[in-house]
């Protein structure tokens, strides 16, 4: 078990320095000399050179990445080239706004998504379940960024019920929560009935019943929480697409997140903020993909990580 | 995932194999496709998901006789017209005008273009590496399989969309680049089912005899490996079909997908987002078009799914 999650642990580290090593070759081969962006039209060859050397962009590519590597240790990611400030900084003042809003919408999803895949699959083929699957179709085939504008449209333009964009009180995470959760609540909605159905049919449900359980008992107990295994995984995984999807929905809803950060980095050609932003990012990701290996452990018991020499 | 459950899934795809097997090739493979668009055809929604794509197909083939006006011609007087609105000159707007007072219609119709070859192009060249990579991965196992799958552990530890984005903002953003930007970042997806469904494939009597013979790797992944994880395989190509459509959009929409003047969906919603205000039409009916379309097609991949999952056609 403690083998297990620590050589889950490396693999996880190892992904995260892919990610750095990636992320951070392909900048440098950026057209676009960061210096250059910096300094005025017509300034001095003398002076590109020297904010060249400050910056380090004078070294090789290997030496500059060892240095990054070597800072990214010590906690060091950099100071912004725009706005003269630490990059990590920067990034963590974002984050609470990317933060509320991938877990806004995921708790948005979980609440509405499990009791309607579940009351659809007790009553297949209902009118209600039908009802469900257009649903679901429609969730997973509209792009959210433009739901977000139809919401934005509707909510605030015609009938000024929430405020149209920019950051402030909880009033203007509602309609980017509600756009950014559509995706993920067909995902689990979807998930939640099929996995039910399936387990309805299991001959243990099927005990359950005979031997006179409640119909709630049966269904929470012996079926949801069996379900629940399949969801999680797949919960683990999305959590990589909210935070992605973040990306655009704080571009349609203007909020200051990680997202707009990484947009305008990329665009200024600000390399620390990029750099600091994708670390934080991934970092972040395969946290919460470490955690759903461990939530498995409490919610299946059949999971076990030990080898079989070790049983 | 790497941990390990007690399933019966095997048991099921091995009674599968085992009936399927005895057949030759080509017999196998001539009732397969052709049971496959039986009950294709059956599905009545995935008939209609099928109709709809290829609408969007034939839109996109034929924009320059089907659109009513040239997509980039501007006429400043007219800008920010709503739908249905009549030129001094006589032409009709249908969708209305944008803020260059070009048809909103026309550019929806062009803008079908864009989003349907990067969808299948990215698709294609991302499949084919994947195909090969999750085979060669599957097969062939030990180093191969662990650098394979690292590499794909790297990629699937990060959020798809923000890998594109770096790399578009980097390549700079045009067509070609989108398209091998999606291609080379979408790829994992199929290495995965590849990878899984030839593993389990691999140990089957049939594979395990060809070898005993002597035949090659290279053919026996061809004749035996191949015609079995197509099906899955095409399943997932068709949802991505439609998820890259959408991540298209999104691109554009972020400016780092085709650049203007050239009429793409995202653009436009970019330009509905800012012109929300004044002139609502710009951004609702390219938003419509992209959710007919890939709602479309994630029916077909629907109907797909059933037509070849063993779990369906065996109770026939």
């Amino acid at each position: 078990m403690q083998a297990y999650l620590i050589r889950r642990a490396i693999h996880s580290l190892f992904a995260i320095f892919g990610v750095l090593l990636i992320v951070f070759i392909l900048l440098r081969l950026t057209p676009g000399d960061p210096a250059l962006l910096l300094l005025p039209d017509l300034a001095p060859p003398d002076a590109v050179a020297e904010l060249r050397k400050e910056l380090g962009l004078d070294r090789s590519i290997f030496a500059q990445f060892s240095i990054f590597v070597q800072h990214v240790f010590s906690g060091n990611l950099g100071e912004s080239i725009f706005y003269r400030q630490d990059a990590l900084k920067l990034v963590f003042r974002a984050l609470p706004t990317t933060v509320i809003l991938t877990f806004g919408s995921f708790l948005i999803a979980l609440c509405i998504s499990i009791p309607v895949g579940v009351i659809s699959a007790t009553k297949r083929y209902s009118f209600y379940d039908n009802c469900t699957l257009i649903g679901v179709l429609l969730g997973q085939s509209v792009p959210t960024f433009w739901l977000g504008i139809m919401l934005i449209l509707f909510f605030a333009v015609i009938w000024h019920i929430f405020p149209t964009s920019g950051p402030g009180g909880w009033n203007h995470y509602v309609l980017p929560c509600l756009s950014l959760s559509t995706y993920m609540m067909a995902l689990i909605t979807r998930l939640t009935r099929s996995g039910m159905l399936e387990i309805l049919n299991e001959d243990y449900v099927r005990t359950a019943r005979a031997k006179g359980l409640a119909e709630r008992l049966v269904i929470s107990k012996h079926a949801l929480s069996n379900t629940m295994v399949q969801i999680v995984t797949v919960l683990g995984l999305q959590v990589g697409t909210l935070l992605g999807g973040a990306v655009i929905t704080e571009k349609v809803f203007a909020l200051p997140g990680v997202g707009s950060l990484i947009i305008q980095a990329i665009e200024l050609r600000d390399y620390p903020v990029v750099q600091a932003s994708v670390l934080v990012t991934a970092f972040l990701f395969v946290l919460i993909n470490f955690l759903v290996d461990i939530l498995y452990l409490y919610i299946d018991p059949r999971i076990s990580y030990v080898s079989p020499e070790e049983r | 995932m790497s941990h390990r459950r007690k399933d019966n899934r095997g048991s099921r795809d091995m009674k599968r194999d085992a009936t399927s097997y005895r057949l030759p090739l080509r017999t196998r493979l001539k009732e397969t496709f052709g049971g496959i668009l039986r009950r294709l055809l059956i599905h009545r929604v995935a008939t209609l998901g099928a109709i709809v794509a290829l609408i969007a197909c034939l839109c996109a083939i034929f924009a320059p006789f089907l659109s009513p006006y040239n997509p980039l011609e501007q006429h400043l007087a007219f800008r920010l017209k709503p739908p249905g609105w009549t030129g001094s000159d006589g032409r009709m707007h249908l969708l209305g005008t944008d803020q260059f007072g070009r048809d909103v219609l026309s550019r929806i119709i062009f803008g079908s273009r864009v989003s349907l070859i990067v969808g299948t192009a990215s698709v294609i060249l991302g499949g084919i590496l994947g195909l090969i990579l999750g085979m060669t991965s599957g097969y062939f196992g030990k180093w191969i399989d662990d650098i394979i799958m690292r590499i794909v552990d790297i990629q699937l530890s990060f959020p798809f969309i923000i890998l594109a984005l770096c790399i578009i903002a980097i390549l700079g953003p045009s067509l070609l680049n989108l398209i091998i930007v999606l291609a080379v970042t979408g790829w994992v997806i199929y290495a995965r089912v590849v990878r899984s469904s030839v593993l389990s494939v691999k140990e089957m009597d049939f594979v395990q005899a060809a070898k005993a013979i002597g035949t090659s790797d290279f053919k026996i992944i061809l004749k035996h490996i191949l015609p079995n994880v197509v099906a899955p395989f095409f399943v997932i190509a068709s949802f991505q079909v439609a998820r890259i459509i959408i991540i298209e959009a999104g691109l554009g929409f972020l400016g780092l997908g085709v650049p203007p003047p050239v009429p793409t969906w995202g653009n436009m919603l970019s330009d509905g987002r800012e012109y929300l205000r004044e002139a609502w039409w710009i951004g609702t009916f390219p938003g419509l078009a992209i959710v007919l379309v890939v709602l479309g097609i994630n029916l077909l991949g629907d109907g797909l799914r059933d037509a070849l999952d063993p779990k369906t056609y065996l109770k026939e």
